[in-house]
């Protein structure tokens, strides 16, 4: 049986699509995410080395996960949209956008309060998060620059561009980072560098990382419907669902 | 062509010295500022000396981006650029190398003065010009893409630091960390071959990307 | 032959024009005009491959011009209502400047002869912006007198030009004509150029 993927790229199909979704996806994400805060702070043992304060790591490593993944993400959908005029594949890059830029500081700021206790102070140039600072910066970045830009059809290839540019200049910048890490501190202690994780604290982690995935998707879908519904405001279809909600 | 361009933009520059001037003196300022905020104390001023001129040079070849491609676009010169028979990504190669010429060039000539200023040693200041030679031509790259998605739109001017700045990251590891790392006596091959790579993966990949980026903004 | 099909352009939610089609043979004039703000200037850049429409196709000889991309511009002379004229360049810089970027390198012996010829004699070695606004635009016209270009497109030539400029355009557009050329411009004023064929076409 052959889909049509076509059908789903239509902004209009996608638009009630998405609006089934999002219940799944947020029921989802809430439970995974009660089950995860269970684990990481009643089931996983206390870790010798770091006492409590280890804990933090169910929140920031999922939370630095997702700032990555959602970057890479965002430049491929940018990427598709740039290259096949796909409208609405730049929507779901713009919509990803605020999300990762949300993770990425959730890691930084999860990262001082670890680094507090660990190193005695808030804010360390320790190579992971002098990266994900300079994430934050692309992400940054990447949202003014869409939103100086009054004609979206403009926004959407040039947000394409300093994304793909940004995906490109990633590893080098991480690298850069991490030689210039080793070349003046030496190793310092690293928040993921448990010498053995106990499988409690393995999948507390990975619960934790699969209820953030929930989240980001159910809040993509929030975020493309309103854009769609913003670029579409002209079109017959949306009219008609204004007509539809002062009826109703 | 290129050469066309090149002269052009030289020309230009001529008839406007003041515009160069304004970014060399831009930089020149930075620098000297420094050890009035931090302490005359000389030990740390030679420490800090080849970050704080890497970061003044990256400052000031940022500043001058703006001038890259608008005075282009407001006289419509940029509109034939758009419509020449020879490959845009081409003349956008020459318009990098001039702004380089324009603007990194003299950063290059003036660091070594600046560099005393802090009391590097003389191997030091070899290293640092030379680590600048490297890589201003870089700067002018990466610059070039952030000048032309932002043409023509409101606060450019700040935007462009925006997008710019994280990508310099690099270039000012690699630069400042050739000439630490030359101080400390240890080689600074390694800094500089990989400033050559990032310059060679820039001339290969920025002029497509920035001819990319002026089509978006122009159409 | 240029054609267009089925055009369709907007600028933000503003639609300027939908299913346009015309298509313009060796020899023929394209007269386009309509209020300010109706879509000249759009469909002209659509034309010469500034912009790329929203709808519809732009053909030369058949060819998405997209695709030909700088084997189109090698035969189209774009002339927007920016001359591409800067300040602090001479007459003769200027236009040298502009022809190299078209790929059709002059000499100083050759510009400083097109620049007589459009009237512009002991101007040449003046920096731009001293020349008044007409002979800013005949600095940039005399570009049209040296181009071995095909397909002209031109916004607004006549802007700000005298009765003796306009008299002179109008030769060299009905000379390119007849040589087979082809023509698309915007114009506010009346002109009367003697092509095999001319259309007309008005936006609103």
């Amino acid at each position: 049986m052959a889909i049509n993927w076509f059908k789903y790229a239509s902004p209009a199909t996608f638009y009630f699509l998405a609006g089934r979704m999002i219940p799944f996806f947020t029921v989802v994400a809430v439970l995974l995410l009660l089950v995860g805060l269970y684990i990481s702070f009643f089931v996983a043992p206390t870790d010798f080395q770091q006492s409590e304060a280890y804990r933090i790591i169910f929140i920031h490593v999922p939370a630095a996960w997702m700032s990555m993944f959602l970057y890479l993400i965002m430049a491929f959908w940018a990427g598709i949209g740039l290259a096949f005029n796909t409208r609405l594949s730049s929507m779901v890059a713009s919509a990803i956008a605020p999300t990762g830029a949300m993770f990425t500081f959730l890691a930084l700021w999860t990262g001082a309060w670890w680094g507090k206790p660990m190193w005695g102070a808030w804010w360390v140039w320790d190579a992971r998060l002098t990266s994900e600072l300079i994430l934050l910066f692309l992400y940054i970045g990447f949202m003014s620059l869409q939103a100086a830009i009054d004609d979206p059809r403009r926004a959407d290839k040039a947000g394409a561009i300093i994304a793909l540019v940004g995906v490109v200049n990633i590893p080098i910048i991480y690298f850069s980072v991490q030689w210039w890490n080793t070349l003046h501190q030496g190793a310092s202690v690293s928040l993921v560098q448990s010498p053995k994780m106990a499988t409690a604290m393995l999948t507390g982690m990975l619960i934790m990382a699969l209820a953030a995935w929930m989240y980001s998707i159910a809040m993509i879908l929030i975020r493309t419907r309103s854009i769609i519904l913003e670029r579409e405001s002209r079109t017959a279809w949306v009219s008609e669902l204004k007509e539809g909600v002062t009826r109703s | 062509m290129i050469l066309w361009i090149i002269k052009r933009d030289l020309l230009l520059a001529m008839r406007r010295r003041a515009d160069v001037l304004t970014t060399l003196f831009f930089f020149i300022i930075v620098v000297s500022l420094f050890p009035l905020g931090v302490g005359p104390e000389m030990n740390t001023l030679r420490i800090m000396a080849p970050g704080i001129v890497w970061v003044a040079a990256l400052l000031a070849s940022m500043l001058a981006l703006g001038r890259m491609f608008s005075g282009d676009y407001t006289d419509g010169t940029l509109e034939q650029m758009l419509l020449s028979p020879v490959s845009l990504s081409a003349l956008v190669m020459g318009k990098a190398i001039a702004h380089w010429l324009i603007t990194g060039v003299p950063l290059v000539l003036i660091a070594p003065v600046l560099g005393i200023q802090y009391d590097l040693p003389a191997e030091s200041l070899m290293v640092l010009t030379l680590s600048l030679l490297m890589g201003t031509p870089v700067l002018s790259l990466i610059g070039a893409i952030g000048a032309a998605l932002t043409l023509g739109l409101r606060g450019g001017g700040v935007l462009v630091s925006l997008l710019v700045l994280p990508l310099y990251v690099p270039v000012l590891i690699f630069g400042a960390g050739a000439v630490e790392a030359s101080a400390a006596g240890l080689g600074f091959e390694a800094h500089f071959s990989l400033l050559g790579a990032f310059l060679l993966v820039s001339v290969v990949c920025s002029p497509w990307a920035t001819a990319a980026s002026l089509r978006i903004s122009m159409g | 032959m240029l054609t267009a099909n089925n055009l369709g352009f907007s600028r933000g939610n503003h639609k300027l024009f939908e299913n346009l089609s015309f298509s313009i043979n060796e020899g023929e004039l394209l007269l386009v005009s309509g209020s300010n703000g109706s879509g000249k200037t759009s469909l002209l850049r659509l034309l010469c491959g500034i912009s790329t429409p929203d709808e519809g196709e732009i053909l030369w000889n058949g060819a998405e011009i997209r695709d030909l991309g700088e084997d189109y511009y090698r035969v189209m002379t774009y002339l927007g209502h920016l001359g591409g004229i800067k300040d602090d360049l001479t007459a003769i810089e200027n236009l040298r400047i502009s022809c190299a970027l078209a790929g059709n390198e002059i000499d100083e012996g050759q510009a400083k002869e097109a620049l007589g010829r459009i009237g512009l004699v002991g101007r040449e070695m003046l920096p731009a912006k001293v020349l008044s606004q007409g002979q800013r635009r005949r600095v940039a016209l005399a570009r049209l007198l040296v181009t071995h270009t095909k397909v002209w497109i031109l916004d607004e030539p006549l802007t700000a030009l005298d009765v003796t400029a306009v008299d002179m355009i109008r030769q060299l557009l009905e000379h390119n004509l007849s040589k087979g050329g082809l023509v698309v411009m915007t114009t506010h004023q009346e002109m009367e150029i003697s092509a095999v064929t001319s259309q007309h076409l008005v936006l609103s």
